[in-house]
């Protein structure tokens, strides 16, 4: 949690100093979520995010330093710069991308389900998709509910509940809380203190056992707060007063300081990790741009004729 | 080698059951495609031999098509069945921003190696809503393939070319024609995808054309020769990749180019290979015309649909009266 918060903390000073240039969506505030999940997910398993998913990538074991250089739109090993912030991916780590649509992953990461079912490999394998609160408003996001529990397919879908659909308060828009709206579709749907990283790989532990055992899916509504705008320029001056703040009393990293307050210093891991951020944003700088004669290519595959 | 007499909805039916004897990997599924055995046929009888990879859908077009873009990314081949060209625009995102992007944005890392198959165009008594022909909103999209196949023999070479593509194939197939019948020739190699066809040889108009529009094009040809207008009829089979030199040899022969589509003239494919020519050429070099639906929305009414569509009466008497503007204009070639 402390890397991933500690990258993307680095982000906004890149943005600040304009050396990133554009804006970025940020999940300060939400680590727990993917961080408590991944270490539960396998890694045949496939995992699909949204634009706020730089916290995806980064517990998936996607390297700080193609994910800095992906960012800072140069050739990494990423996607050569051609996804950057918000439309990353990572299929080596099986991490098949953020989204920049609301709930378009859903119906991805059903794909990715089936593929799993189809053709089994020597492990059980599942997918796994992030949204949030205002993708559970999207259509195609239904759709997938409903086709993944008619065909019986192992998806585990996260709905992270940051109390904002962007800009507007998610319970404005919400007639039914999304782990609710699961039984609507004859699936399990549980709720989860998703500031809590020990309390989201339990139950995606156990979502993931479920859904392998009886072959449906699972969906897990992690409530959790989000600490910065909806993307990096954003005043929120939609905010009540004294939100804020009452928020960061509740964020995951110092609540798991806290809780494990008379184990080992996390003060030596803050600086290793601190170190590793510094280390992989300056490696980051040393990756050539990719040269613009590449704008066009990888379109479609090459074809002989 | 002699070919089989098939019809085109049978010639597609055999395509896809190529697909899934000769792919462990390739999936069949959509509406109504494995029970019903296909609202038009076209899957008949592939449930019974290669469950669980053809299966039934809900009517959730976007679901379909990520699903199939999730599983092309994961190994598999799958091709989809959207049942009218239609009802792709319910699922536009998908086709759009997430399949056509997903080679290039992650700089070829995932391949989305997966096949739309869907049929369109009016026929007497289809509505508004299931009578459109779409093929030029994809050809703008930069990432998928399109192809139309104009009859049976095509129907099954194209759809066999798609499914062995790595690339995102959108196969727009024929409603109209999918009753017709011709010599298919089953064990042909498989082609590359693209590639267009000299389908009759004339000296006085280029005429370029594609899916059932060629049939048309085809009907209207003796009705021109009976006015000494011999026409050269070239199927372009594939918009994307667009193989436009057979059309380039024929007009700087012939002088003159008709491009004919069953799409809404305004903003349809015909301008686009209009504008090439001309680039190409040079506009002085040639005198052109494009015959599609007028800019109208399709009416059910057959009596209706038949004013504003392309029948081979209107095509030849716009080719007709193009003919003799471009003799009295006398100012090209």
């Amino acid at each position: 949690m402390v890397r991933v918060r500690r990258f993307e903390e680095q982000l906004l000073g890149l943005l600040k100093a304009g050396e990133l240039v554009g804006s970025a969506h940020l999940c300060i505030g939400q680590e727990a979520i993917p961080v408590g999940a991944c270490s539960v997910l396998g890694a045949q398993d496939a995992v699909v995010a949204t634009y706020r998913g730089h916290g995806w990538a980064i517990a998936r074991g996607v390297p700080l330093v193609e994910m800095f250089a992906e960012i800072l739109g140069r050739d990494s090993a990423l996607c050569g710069g051609r996804g950057g912030s918000a439309h990353l991916m990572a299929p080596a780590n099986g991490f098949l991308g953020e989204n920049s649509i609301v709930g378009a992953g859903v119906p991805l990461a059903l794909g990715a389900a089936l593929a799993r079912k189809l053709r089994p490999g020597p492990e059980p394998a599942i997918a796994a998709v992030s949204i949030g609160d205002g993708a559970m408003n999207q259509g195609n996001v239904h759709e997938s509910l409903n086709m993944a529990s008619v065909l019986e397919l192992p998806l585990l879908v996260f709905v992270e509940n940051n109390g904002y659909a962007e800009m507007t308060p998610a319970d404005a828009l919400t007639a039914v809380p999304a782990h609710e709206r699961a039984a609507a579709y004859g699936i399990e749907g549980v709720v989860v203190d998703g500031n809590d990283p020990v309390a989201v790989a339990e139950a995606t532990g156990r979502a993931r056992a479920a859904i392998v055992e009886r072959g449906l899916p699972v969906l897990i509504e992690a409530m959790t707060h989000r600490l910065v705008g909806h993307y990096s320029g954003d005043l929120q001056a939609y905010r009540p007063s004294g939100e804020l703040e009452a928020a960061w009393r509740k964020e995951p990293i110092g609540r798991l300081e806290l809780r494990i307050a008379d184990g080992p210093s996390l003060e030596a891991a803050r600086a290793s990790v601190e170190a590793e951020v510094a280390t992989a944003l300056e490696a980051a700088r040393s990756v050539p741009f990719p040269g613009s004669e590449d704008a066009g290519g990888h379109l479609y595959e090459l074809v002989a004729r | 080698m002699s070919g089989t007499e098939l019809s085109y909805i049978r010639a597609v039916n055999e395509a896809l059951s190529w697909a899934l004897e000769s792919y462990p990997e390739a999936v069949v599924f959509g509406e109504d495609v494995a029970l019903p055995n296909g609202p038009f046929g076209a899957t008949k009888g592939l449930q019974e031999r290669f469950a669980p990879r053809v299966f039934d859908t809900p009517i959730s077009e976007s679901a379909m098509i990520g699903t199939a873009l999730g599983a092309a990314v994961s190994g598999m081949r799958p091709i989809v069945e959207i049942m009218y060209a239609d009802f792709l625009l319910v699922a536009m995102d998908q086709i759009v921003n997430q399949v056509a992007n997903a080679r290039y944005v992650s700089r070829g890392r995932l391949v989305p190696r997966l096949t739309i198959r869907t049929q369109q165009g009016a026929t007497p008594g289809s509505c508004a809503q299931h009578s459109q022909s779409l093929e030029a909103l994809f050809a703008h999209v930069p990432g998928l393939r399109v192809c139309l196949p104009s009859n049976a023999a095509e129907a099954y070479a194209m759809l066999r070319a798609a499914i062995a593509s790595d690339d995102p194939v959108m196969v727009f197939e024929s409603r109209r024609l999918y009753p017709t019948k011709a010599e298919v020739r089953l064990d042909e190699p498989v082609e590359a995808i693209g590639g267009s066809k000299v389908v009759a040889q004339g000296d006085d108009l280029t005429v370029a054309c594609w899916g059932t529009t060629v049939a048309d094009v085809l009907t209207a040809r003796p009705l021109l020769e009976g006015d000494g207008i011999g026409c050269e009829v070239i199927d372009l089979r594939w918009l994307s990749p667009l193989d436009l030199d057979p059309v380039l040899s024929s007009v700087e022969r012939t002088g003159r180019l008709a491009v004919v589509h069953e799409a809404n003239r305004t903003g349809g494919f015909g301008a686009e290979v209009m504008a090439r020519v001309a680039e190409t050429l040079g506009p002085s070099f040639f005198a052109g015309v494009r015959v599609g639906t007028l800019d109208t929305r399709v009416p059910a009414s057959p009596l209706l649909s038949r004013a504003v569509l392309p029948t081979p009466e209107r095509i030849a008497g716009e080719l007709t009266a193009f003919m003799k503007s471009a003799e009295a204009g006398a100012g090209h070639r």
